[in-house]
């Protein structure tokens, strides 16, 4: 059989290096299927938007694929897709994304398309326009996602006063206020080598992707890059808020209710990760998808979810019910938190997670893309090239009384942020 | 992913597809069975995906807190989908835990409980998941012409079921369409992975083959009669996007015009993605998209068909452009299709449709589970042949070929065309 270890990434086989103008490469070679794929961060999130102009990094991210000083939008497309390659750009709250996939022999269009459009986007006025209409289209159908709205009216309140409590995608009137001039100046300040990071991985030698990194890349300089801002502080909220964001016409409400979390780089990450697991993933949804689908037959889903990045997470249950039973799901869901919070955990709900965690690895680690993005994991939270071979170490090294004490420091069943959207 | 398979049937008429891959420490086990919303009649619909939940409710030996731990516990990926014309469960294991997957699945072709009130707090599930499905404006616009363009076959009605009919369906209705197609004669295996295939083998009949054959289910006849005339409706609901859809009558997967329209919807929206898991590629340079998407008549469009026994239909999904009313999109679109049905495509575009189809296959080797999806996905309408010879098919259509079902397949008395209205924020 082949071995569970050598199927994980590690300093043995993982290839990093750092170009002189800062860029971060990681490479891993998989000869199973003829294809490569690239992803890749660098620091040009929301995070960076002005408040009247939210929704600016994503338009960003996404008019970059518009048309550069070599290829206009169809030629740049052309080239991609006449391959069965594909390329793009997206923005979160911290990072700006970008990646693609091809069969190996085309990879060096892929690293040429990604060196062009990094470096010599045009932003056209007509593909920004369309792109702006696009835009605001996928923010009307967004108003009208329960869902999305759930989660939007969430983080308003929880991170209220923060940055976290904005929009990446903007508002519409936001997304109307964006100029072409705010295009190309945040691509101006923002899109540089230093902090970005490429990872590489497919039927290709590392070393060779690297040094095909290099030559397209390495020569890129850009004196104007500025560092994003330092985080502010974040005060948790002091008592229970509820807000409900009414979208008439709809048959299903959503619930997304919960609190803060740990950041990712905090020892508390991975207890909090496996009572997360405990609370509402293991199996069919955990604890939270017992007593809400299984035993209430409340909602077809109901999980939590711990969202643990560079600043403060957020831990929280979303579950989509009939308008009518709003508010039985959302005490129940209340009673599940407290018991959590209040009796913690069994030893056997802790090793059982413990080994889905650790059992579940190579699955993850299976295709190109989910190795590329462990790649990255391991370069964004400093984890070291072996983590994912230590990984079973330290599951294993939390206890049950670590799981609880985690649990108390995050959730407090008298101070939950309640957000709905529904009729 | 092209490497021969092991085919062999049990004594009890199961079929069982074996395929060794030793790139990564997992087995992925799939068990499919030939029933799903083709065979269900009015006042049962939906029943098919509702036994589908009812599995995962447990049997004396594998209770449902037991399942669903112990699959979790082994560090497991499983899941089941349920279509028109198949219901499939599978699970993907570290290799050493395979075999818990296999008793399961052995367990549960036959031992699931149905229990009453497990039947009960279902019901509630299944409606909250449609209730979740009637949010989306385009599935109450998938629904809706749907049901127009197919009136007779059971491919009617959406494999989630109406509404009614998840109200008034009893336990005993569910048993029974358990008992009826889930059995050895009516399902077939799939595994890919990391396993020695004498072993497993042996191990599947050692758990499969005591399941009794069961009697060959009976099935629905009713061919859909052809379409008379273009047939227009109109859905209305919140929001402030317009979504037109437009549906034409599609052969069934093993009819020679399979790969010729597959070109065709390459060349027209963009290839379809193939794999179950695994990436598909953008679609920014197909005809439609340049016709609608850069001349700002919709801001998105997409096509496909599915792979599926009988004939059922061919969609091309808009989403309108705010400032654009849905005829001009539903004009630009006829243009196009005039354009493809009058000019014979080019070679090349016929070479670039199947360059694609081998990136997007490349791209689903990657993982094992979608190698095994493949295997018996392709037995539910053709068999593993149909998946193997699928490149050199695409490559024998000619642009005559793509010319001639353009002409046959596209045609507005052929077709139904659905525009969702919204009503601002109104319910």
């Amino acid at each position: 059989m082949a071995s569970v270890r050598h199927s994980l990434p590690g300093a043995d086989d993982i290839h990093r290096v750092e170009l002189p103008n800062g860029i971060v490469l990681l490479a891993r070679a998989n000869f199973n299927s003829p294809s490569v794929v690239i992803s890749a961060y660098l620091h040009a999130g929301g995070l960076l938007d002005p408040d009247e102009k939210l929704g600016l990094a994503d338009f960003v991210s996404s008019a970059l694929m518009r048309g550069t000083q070599r290829r206009d939008f169809q030629k740049l497309y052309d080239e991609l897709e006449s391959v069965g390659a594909s390329f793009g750009y997206n923005s979160g709250t911290h990072y700006a994304g970008f990646g693609g996939r091809s069969l190996v022999e085309d990879l060096p269009l892929l690293l040429d398309v990604m060196a062009d459009t990094l470096q010599n986007p045009t932003f056209p006025v007509d593909q920004v326009e369309k792109l702006r209409a696009q835009m605001l289209t996928g923010l009307a159908i967004r108003a009208q996602d329960t869902s999305d709205m759930a989660s939007l009216t969430f983080d308003e309140l929880l991170y209220a006063g923060h940055p976290y409590s904005r929009s990446d995608e903007g508002w519409p009137e936001t997304v109307q206020a964006i100029t072409l001039d705010d295009l190309e100046e945040f691509h101006r300040r923002y899109y540089g080598p230093r902090g970005m990071v490429i990872s590489i991985v497919g039927a290709v030698e590392p070393e060779k992707a690297v040094g095909e990194v290099e030559r397209v890349l390495g020569g890129w300089q850009n004196e104007a890059q500025e560092d994003a801002p330092a985080l502010p502080e974040f005060n948790p909220p002091t008592k229970t808020i509820q807000r409900h964001h009414a979208i008439a016409g709809k048959s299903q409400s959503d619930i997304v209710m919960g609190s803060h979390g740990p950041k990712r780089s905090d020892q508390e990450y991975m207890p909090a990760s496996l009572g997360n697991n405990i609370l509402g993933q293991f199996g069919l949804m955990g604890r939270i998808g017992d007593v809400v689908r299984e035993q209430s037959g409340l909602a077809y889903y109901a999980y939590s979810h711990l969202s643990a990045g560079v600043g403060p997470g957020a831990w929280y249950v979303n579950a989509g019910v009939n308008p009518a039973n709003l508010e039985k799901a959302t005490e129940l869901i209340k009673q599940e938190l407290k018991r959590y919070v209040d009796e913690g955990i069994t030893a056997e709900e802790l090793a059982d997670s413990q080994a889905n965690f650790v059992g579940r690895l190579p699955l993850s680690l299976e295709s190109n893309g989910g190795v590329a993005g462990s790649l990255l994991n391991i370069e964004r939270f400093d984890l070291g090239l072996d983590y994912y071979r230590q990984y079973p170490d330290l599951v294993n090294a939390v206890t049950v009384e670590d799981v609880l004490e985690t649990a108390r420091t995050y959730i407090d069943p008298e101070r939950l942020v309640i957000a709905t959207a529904g009729p | 992913m092209t490497e021969e398979i092991i085919q062999i049937t049990l004594s009890n008429g199961m079929k069982v597809l074996l395929k060794e891959i030793h790139t990564a420490p997992l087995v992925s086990s799939w068990v499919w069975y030939r029933v799903g919303s083709r065979d269900e009649v009015n006042g049962r619909t939906g029943i098919s995906h509702w036994v589908e939940h009812m599995q995962f409710k447990g049997t004396p030996e594998f209770p449902a807190s037991v399942l669903d731990k112990a699959i979790s516990r082994e560090g497991g990926m499983w899941n089941a989908m349920t279509y028109l014309d198949w219901t499939t469960y599978f699970e993907t294991m570290p290799a050493d835990k395979i075999d818990l997957g296999l008793r399961l699945e052995a367990d549960r072709m036959v031992n699931s409980a149905f229990d009453e009130q497990e039947v009960g707090s279902e019901r509630m599930v299944v409606i909250s998941e449609r209730e979740g499905n009637e949010n989306e404006p385009q599935f109450q616009l998938g629904e809706a012409v749907q049901g127009a363009a197919v009136r007779v076959h059971a491919y009617h009605h959406e494999v989630i079921g109406d509404m009614a009919d998840l109200h008034s369906m009893t336990r005993d209705d569910l048993y029974e369409h358990y008992r009826t197609y889930y059995i050895p004669n009516n399902s077939i295996m799939a595994v890919a992975g990391d396993f020695d295939t004498d072993q497993m083998l042996e191990r599947i009949k050692e758990l499969f083959e005591p399941i009794p054959a069961g009697a060959e289910p009976a099935r629905l006849a009713r061919p859909e009669p052809e379409q008379k005339g273009e047939l227009r409706l109109s859905v209305e609901g919140p929001g402030e996007t317009t979504y037109v859809q437009a549906c034409y009558r599609f052969p069934n997967a093993s009819h020679a015009d399979f790969f010729p329209l597959a070109v065709l919807d390459s060349l027209l929206a963009g290839p379809s993605n193939l794999n179950m898991f695994g990436g598909g590629i953008s679609n920014k340079t197909s005809r439609l998209y340049r016709a609608l998407v850069e001349k700002e008549l919709a801001v998105s469009v997409s096509g496909g068909a599915q792979a599926t026994i009988d004939p059922f239909l061919y969609s091309i999904n808009m989403t309108i452009h705010p400032q654009r009313k849905p005829e001009d999109a539903l004009s630009a679109l006829d243009n196009e299709i005039k354009r493809i049905q009058d000019e014979q495509v080019n070679e090349d575009e016929i070479l670039r449709a199947i360059k694609q189809a081998r990136a997007i296959f490349a791209y689903g080797s990657e993982n094992i589970t979608n190698q095994a999806f493949w295997m018996g996905y392709a037995e539910m309408f053709a068999d593993y042949n149909w998946f193997l010879s699928y490149l050199d098919n695409l490559a024998a259509v000619t642009p005559a070929d793509v010319q001639r079902v353009a002409q046959q397949y596209l045609l507005p008395k052929s077709r139904v065309v659905g525009t969702y209205v919204p009503n601002g924020g109104e319910a």
